[in-house]
């Protein structure tokens, strides 16, 4: 039979002053591993929040993104006059020809310059988007040189209020309006006219088609027709599923989380080791007491790794908290596909606190592990005779 | 028989390796002691009473010989049977109390009884009689540190008797008490062999202790001295 946890828990508070330390140590590691988590969940909740399940999105064949895409004005006619586009009230096809162009800002807390992803759409590539709303100023008109950015964006771009500029090219362009993505990847966006996109940056071809097949079945065939028909070497996707896999960016970040996580884990798993050989070595004599009573060495090595566990535990708790002040936390990093300031929440989810909990639990299972062992093979005698 | 010795110990050798040398602890020593007897284990410093009480309890392991208790050959029990048979047959006193400093009186004195079977409410009414038994119900609930030192010993007295063992084994448990706690716990150990049926062997170099019991044996150079 195990011994009573309220040993362990009393033992824990008793060498209060170590056991703090190493709470501490393992929560600051716990918050660490789940905020860069939760940074990557933030960055993939934000492609995969992007888009609906009605559009198609259709690129350059062999393009991974938008931004390396080129439609020319040829094949997007060919696609305007397709019979599975659906057409809106005014019997307009619903189809968007969309320039992507990338133009560099200054960040408002004075550390440089950073690339800001521009849209230039069409009204329908608007109405195609209505996770996007407009929360300041007005829509752009086509022709004023006018943008309108995320409000997202907005804060973390110098000039980029209502009533500021943007340099585009030769010109700039004024910002008219914000717009809220509802947390899509069109929060790392600003948003003008795609002809005049296309004038002020010189471009013959636009970059993406976004379209609305008329139905379910509608859809189906038009992704079949674009992908089979050889003349025109483009890509269709449904547009949540071209988001789905832009999680490119988030990758590094997981990999840096693994392998930081990897590191700090080894400093917390020593941590805890040191810890519990404390405190093994001013509780020999509890040990040896503990055996002469017919505990078996089983229990002996459980107690401690158990008492470990707690602690450890303990400390995964604090760390869940601590990360916790991060969620919601709005912040930017460099997007690995279209090198764009990418705009992001950190998302400091259930699971991965639970993640972060079992992680800590680990740390303080390997790092009691040793000293536990060490305990249990302590002669009963000499145990008896310590100090 | 009820007469036949509870403990039985036949050319008892024990020799530990210190450096390049063996020391003999113990040389051949033989003995038997009765049920219900309080032995004393007297001798100088590194005569070898500890050792043999040691061997008696089944914390240590004899390099020849034999130590019978109850019929059971102890140097023959694997470490976990020892562990087993320890909880079961032997109740220990130390001179340092050694009472877990985190746990109540209470707790403490139930740490052998989590090894039972018992429900939490027969392992309740054991701690209670055996804190009873020693006069420290009123204290059941203090920790330690919040006890004098002939309180602590016989708190450490109850944690022995509690899942009635046969055999209670003492070392120097008044080495570190006052002459009035000595006297309280030296007359509880003495009416545990008088009246509750108990063996108690106890190994002391105070003859004042040793008069309590009702034979003393004494060693020197690990052997019984005439």
């Amino acid at each position: 039979m195990a011994l009573p946890l309220k040993y362990n828990l009393r033992n824990v508070i008793v060498r209060w002053r170590s056991s703090m330390a190493t709470v501490l140590g393992i929560a600051a590691v716990v918050a660490v591993f789940i905020v860069l988590r939760g940074m990557a969940r933030g960055l993939e909740a934000s492609s995969g929040n992007t888009g609906d399940p009605r559009n198609v999105l259709i690129v350059r064949k062999g393009s991974q993104a938008e931004s390396g895409s080129l439609v020319s004005r040829e094949h997007f006619r060919t696609l305007l006059y397709m019979e599975e586009v659906a057409r809106n009230e005014r019997n307009e096809p619903v189809i968007s020809a969309e320039v992507i162009v990338m133009v560099t800002a200054p960040r408002r807390d004075g550390s440089g310059e950073a690339n800001v992803l521009l849209r230039g759409l069409t009204p329908r590539g608007m109405e195609l988007r209505p996770q996007v709303s407009l929360v300041a100023g007005r829509w752009f008109e086509p022709g004023h040189h006018e943008a309108v950015v995320s409000q997202r964006l907005a804060r973390r771009f110098a000039g980029f209020e209502v009533g500021g500029t943007i340099r585009a090219g030769p010109t700039t362009l004024a910002i008219v309006g914000q717009m809220d993505g509802g947390g899509s990847a069109f929060d790392s966006e600003a948003w003008l006219d795609a002809d005049e996109a296309r004038s002020i940056f010189e471009r013959d071809q636009y970059s993406s088609i976004l379209v609305r097949p008329r139905d379910e079945a509608a859809l189906i065939r038009l992704v079949k027709k674009v992908e089979e028909d050889k003349r025109l070497t483009l890509r269709a996707e449904r547009e949540v599923e071209y988001y789905a896999k832009q999680t490119l960016t988030a990758k590094p970040i997981k990999i840096v989380a693994s392998l930081l996580g990897m590191a700090m884990s080894l400093g917390a798993v020593f941590a805890a080791m040191n810890t519990m050989y404390a405190s093994v070595a001013s509780r020999t004599r509890e040990i040896g007491t503990l055996r002469v009573l017919g505990f078996s060495r089983r229990t002996v090595v459980a107690c401690f790794v158990i008492e470990g566990g707690l602690l450890a535990g303990f400390g995964g708790l604090v760390g869940c908290l601590l990360s916790l002040l991060m969620n919601g936390y709005s912040a930017g990093t460099l997007d690995f596909q279209s090198f764009a300031e990418t705009v992001f929440q950190f998302r400091i989810t259930p699971d991965l606190m639970l993640l972060g909990v079992a992680f800590s639990v680990a740390i303080g299972v390997a790092g009691s592990l040793l000293p536990a062992l060490r305990a249990a093979r302590l002669p009963v005698i000499s145990a008896l005779k310590a100090p | 028989m009820a007469n036949d010795p509870i403990v039985q110990v036949r050319d008892l050798r024990k020799v530990f390796r210190q450096g390049d040398l063996d020391v003999i602890a113990l040389n051949g020593v033989s003995v038997d002691i009765a049920p219900c007897e309080f032995v004393a284990l007297m001798g100088p410093s590194g005569s070898g009473k500890s050792t043999l009480l040691h061997l008696i309890a089944g914390i240590d392991r004899p390099t020849s010989g034999t130590v019978l208790v109850q019929g059971i050959n102890v140097a023959e029990l694997n470490e976990s049977q020892l562990a087993d048979w320890r909880n079961q047959n032997v109740g220990f006193v130390f001179q340092t109390f050694n009472l877990i400093p985190v746990l109540t009186g209470f707790e403490n004195v139930e740490l052998p009884l989590l090894l039972t079977q018992l429900k939490r409410s027969e392992r309740r009414r054991q701690v209670e009689t055996a804190l009873e038994l020693v006069g420290l119900s009123d204290r059941m609930h203090h920790r330690p540190d919040q006890l004098s030192g002939g309180q602590q010993q016989r708190v450490a007295i109850a944690r022995a008797l509690v899942t009635d063992p046969a055999l209670i084994v003492a070392d120097e448990p008044t080495g570190n008490l006052d002459a009035k706690s000595a006297a309280d716990v030296m007359l509880i150990l003495q009416a545990l062999a008088r009246s509750s049926g108990k063996t108690v062997i106890m190994v002391t170099h105070d003859p004042k202790a040793a008069a309590y019991g009702t034979r003393s044996l004494h060693l020197e150079k690990g052997e019984i001295a005439a």
